[in-house]
């Protein structure tokens, strides 16, 4: 049998989405880590150390890395829970649509996302 | 090879094909016979998929708490007003209460996460070691979840 392909998946096949999806995970836990370490680490902090951390080259790379791995990651991780919850055998003939619909949602707030977070970066 | 077949042998091959015919009719009532459970609002939850569920609600969670964290990251990066403004915003109950709820997605998401790539790694694959990885992603969220708590408060 061949693989299953689906026009709203972001890979477009299954394998590729499991490898995105463990790629940008790693990128965003690392950032994760990165961010928790210097806020705890930085107790009152104030706008000059926070735009100064942020601003440094290292930063701005990572933080676009990020965004755009969160970008990949929302969009694997909620086209995988929306084609395991909102079915045919589950909801009925409404499914499809719904989950149709539910997918161009998230894509959508996705892309937002990502544009926003951009213009935020590149203002910095 | 087919045609030397048919020519040489056509009673033996239209047995054959009958044979195989009435071979496909009884794979197929077997399979039709066979109990199909696929249904998730079925099947109960053991831990591990309680752990599996938990990661999906949290990652649906941080999708939402994203529009938070992106206004909010605009927020204190566009000037030091609105750095101070935001500073002073997260003194208040509601907006400490969205924060942790944010974190505790995050670091459930995680520790689960880390959970997943061991177990995509071949760790903790039996089913004992299943039960106890997702033992230890409940404990170990949870009490970085309060700490979370602790240093947003």
């Amino acid at each position: 049998m061949g693989m299953v392909t689906s026009v709203t998946s972001l890979g477009k096949n299954g394998l590729y989405d499991w490898v995105i999806q463990r790629a940008t995970a790693v990128v965003l836990g690392v950032y994760f880590l990165c961010m928790m370490g210097f806020l705890i680490s930085t107790p009152d902090l104030t706008y000059a150390q926070w735009h100064a951390f942020m601003s440094s080259t290292y930063m701005r790379v990572f933080s676009l890395l990020a965004l755009i791995s969160m970008g990949a990651h929302a969009w694997v991780g909620l086209w995988v829970v929306s084609t395991d919850y909102i079915t045919t055998r589950q909801l009925g003939a409404i499914a499809t649509p719904l989950r149709i619909a539910f997918q161009a949602g998230f894509v959508l707030v996705t892309i937002v996302y990502v544009i926003w977070g951009v213009q935020i970066l590149w203002g910095i | 090879m087919g045609a030397y077949i048919d020519a040489a042998c056509s009673p033996c091959y239209s047995f054959l094909q009958r044979s195989v015919r009435s071979l496909c009719k009884l794979v197929n009532a077997v399979k039709s016979q066979r109990p199909v459970n696929l249904d998730i609002t079925t099947i109960k939850f053991p831990l591990p998929a309680l752990a599996s569920i938990t990661h999906r609600i949290a990652g649906i969670a941080i999708f939402i708490g994203m529009a938070f964290l992106i206004w909010g990251l605009g927020a204190s990066l566009e000037s030091e007003e609105s750095f101070n403004a935001l500073k002073e915003c997260l003194g208040g109950f509601i907006p400490k209460l969205i924060l942790w709820l944010i974190l505790a997605g995050f670091i459930y998401h995680f520790v689960a996460g880390v959970r997943h790539l061991l177990m995509d790694l071949g760790y903790f694959e039996t089913l004992e070691g299943a039960k106890v990885m997702a033992i230890s992603v409940m404990v170990i969220s949870a009490a970085l979840i309060v700490l979370a708590g602790v240093w947003v408060w």
